[in-house]
């Protein structure tokens, strides 16, 4: 070995049999390291111990409303593309509990005790430039406006990032069309890509933070050369040009506010189920609702938080009647959110093209095939105010 | 298995879904079904400030939270008055609170009405029902303020006489010199002997002009669109009208995503909009 150590933006190439080392370094660094897992015939992000924890030898199969596992003909431990779960589970929890309030009885005064618990420093191992991307969204949601959510800023600021560039694209992806991928290019402590052939398996590693370049001190690893590098981008050229789907962006926001009214809308409504599948799926999608219970004495009130899905009528309830009454209303707020109003309220489009909302739509519902079938029939109108006024 | 690392997530940044105690000073019965409540802080210091059009999260405990605009005086922040209808489970547990109970307030929140921007201009504001409530900090502040404004007008419109909010306080701006107030009735019941009609019937005759008026609107949404649509058939123009917006809330900061409104977040973009900003999608259906 020439070299010992790895400073930010350096490159080095780890034997798949030292992979190992990086998984033991984050552990003993006091990390909770999250990766791939086969569970329920599908790849699934959960607590790993070892390497031998990673789907070796799997890919997956996507389309509208289809997801399937296959072998592949090597032992690639990345080989496939997302799964239905995000990483959005661990930062952004399906469930978590704000606050409690205690009482000594119905007369008298109550105290509000807040969450000052423990909270896990999670190390997330393959992370595909899309939910990396999707991590950096619901970060400006949570943390940038006039408030901070400090339970995801605590989460998200403790966790150490390996990233992992795709080696193939799936069915459903488009994240070349959102700008957003195949290829990570920042906000990673570490970048793996797997070169795997007949002759080696080996791990071409970037360093992308210090926090990075202390956790590979402990992994061994070679330096990478120049030919290594160009696998590297011919692999992401490859992935961009394969990409299952893809989304023609130009102008979008002010296409889909000039479309209000697109007889689309009604026609995606008649197939819509309103089930909410694809914001559950989405790793930006951040809505939540609260749910205040009490125990049986009725002196201990806690109030949690748990996702929410603008598609259920609830969402946008208010005395007299959902806002929202119709299908077409529901999946037009969606759709509209991810495209174009987030670009107006974050600066950035909510969509990373990861193709979840596709692949695990129950009737193969198609964003990208929604925004081509209204580009093919632009309604843009100038006088949307004065539309459907009652 | 994995070591955790101890990690409070509250240690350095205030929380924001995290409520005060506040007490309950005096319940109000106002009509019917609307009530005033007036809060304290329950640990006696108050550093609360809030500007005309600001709202705060009302909890009961164990029933919930709501958002309710603030309906009192900024020039008096240290009493909090919320005057609300009971309409679903938490409005209606409020209504039974009594002198001393406690509930819990976050806030304030939210955008507020643009007392400044009006200064040197004719005021004219139109509420409807219990749009009266978030729009009457508004006039608390031009009043306290009086000769920094020109004419000022309150144009407000209810279902019936028994529906007039703040009553006794209506009447008494009706008899100031200084204001111009027009109430009007959807129905009248003996012994009514004033306006009957929709309140948007007011605005032709009113005593303001209309190139040098700032309009603030208040009440239900299709009120809010007549009225808007009768303010500019008098030429008022929409950058000068501003009109207050409800949505489904629950967090109050921008994070639960009910109170999306096209591009805004009504509880941090607005309550309170400039029209001239949103006209391209008020008044569309299902947004």
């Amino acid at each position: 070995m020439t070299q010992t150590t790895l400073r930010v933006n350096e490159h080095g190439l780890v034997q798949h049999a030292d992979l190992q080392h990086l998984i033991t370094a984050l552990h003993d660094k006091g990390y909770q390291v999250i990766g791939p897992t086969l569970q329920d015939s599908a790849v699934v992000y959960d607590e790993i111990d070892s390497i031998a924890d990673l789907p070796a030898g799997w890919t997956d199969e996507q389309d509208g409303g289809t997801y399937r596992l296959k072998r592949r003909d090597d032992a690639a431990l990345f080989g496939y593309t997302n799964s239905p779960q995000s990483w959005k589970k661990f930062l952004h929890p399906p469930r978590r509990r704000l606050w409690q309030a205690q009482r000594e009885d119905a007369e008298s005064d109550f105290v509000f005790m807040p969450e000052n618990g423990t909270l896990p420093r999670y190390a997330f191992l393959g992370v595909r430039a899309c939910e990396l991307n999707a991590i950096a969204i619901q970060n400006t949601v949570f943390t940038k406006g006039p408030f901070i959510d400090p339970m995801f800023k605590a989460l998200h600021d403790a966790a150490f990032i390996v990233a992992v560039n795709c080696i193939q694209a799936g069915g459903t992806c488009f994240c070349a069309s959102m700008d957003s991928g195949p290829h990570v290019h920042s906000g990673f402590d570490l970048a793996l890509t797997e070169l795997i052939d007949a002759d080696r398996h080996v791990f071409l590693v970037e360093v992308g933070s210090r926090r990075g370049a202390e956790i590979m001190e402990q992994v061994p690893f070679e330096p990478a050369q120049e030919h290594d590098l160009a696998a590297v981008r011919r692999i992401e050229s490859a992935v961009a040009d394969d990409m299952g789907r893809t989304m023609d962006t130009t102008d979008i926001k002010q296409f889909l506010y000039d479309n209000v009214n697109h007889p689309r809308w009604d026609d995606v409504a008649n197939r819509c189920l309103t089930c909410s599948n694809c914001t559950i799926v989405c790793p930006t999608c951040f809505c939540t609702t609260v749910e205040d219970v009490t125990d049986l004495t009725g002196n201990q009130a806690e109030r949690w938080q748990r996702w929410d899905s603008c598609f259920t009528l609830d969402f946008a309830y208010i005395h007299g009647g959902s806002v929202r009454a119709l299908a077409r209303d529901r999946y037009r707020q969606w759709m509209t959110h991810k495209l174009a109003s987030w670009i107006d309220q974050f600066d950035s489009s909510g969509c990373v093209g990861c193709g979840r909302c596709i692949t695990w739509c129950p009737v193969g519902i198609d964003i990208t095939e929604e925004v081509h079938a209204m580009r093919e029939s632009d309604t843009t109108s100038a006088e949307i105010s004065t539309l459907n006024m009652v | 298995m994995t070591a955790t690392v101890a990690h409070s997530p509250t240690r350095n940044l205030p929380n924001p879904m995290l409520p005060n105690p506040y007490r309950v000073q005096r319940v109000r019965k106002e009509t019917q079904d609307t009530f005033t409540l007036e809060l304290e802080p329950a640990n006696g210091q108050s550093d609360f400030h809030f500007a005309a059009g600001q709202f705060n999260m009302l909890y009961i405990f164990g029933v919930g939270e709501v958002p309710i605009s603030i309906s009192g005086d900024p020039g008096k922040p240290r009493k909090l008055v919320h005057t609300t209808r009971a309409v679903g489970v938490v409005t209606s547990a409020m209504q039974q609170l009594k002198r001393d109970d406690m509930v819990g307030v976050r806030g304030p929140f939210g955008n507020d009405w643009p007392v400044v921007e009006a200064q040197g201009k004719d005021v004219v504001i139109v509420a409807g029902g219990l749009g009266l409530a978030p729009v009457r900090p508004a006039l608390y502040h031009v009043l306290n303020h009086r000769e920094k404004y020109d004419n000022v007008v309150l144009l407000y419109g209810t279902r019936t006489p028994n529906d007039i909010l703040y009553r006794r306080e209506v009447e008494k701006w009706r008899a100031r010199l200084d204001v111009d107030v027009h109430v009007t009735v959807d129905r009248a019941i003996h012994p009514w002997r004033g306006n009957v009609g929709v309140v948007t019937r007011l605005i032709p005759k009113s005593p303001f002009d209309h190139l040098n008026a700032v309009a603030m609107i208040c009440g239900p949404e299709v009120m809010i669109r007549f009225t808007v649509l009768e303010l500019e058939r008098r030429g008022v123009l929409p950058d000068n009208i501003f009109i207050s917006m409800e949505r489904n809330m629950k967090c109050a900061t921008g994070f639960c995503g009910h109170c999306q409104w096209g591009p805004n977040f009504v509880c941090k973009d607005g309550p309170v909009f400039r029209y001239s900003e949103i006209k391209p999608f008020f008044g569309q259906r299902g947004l």
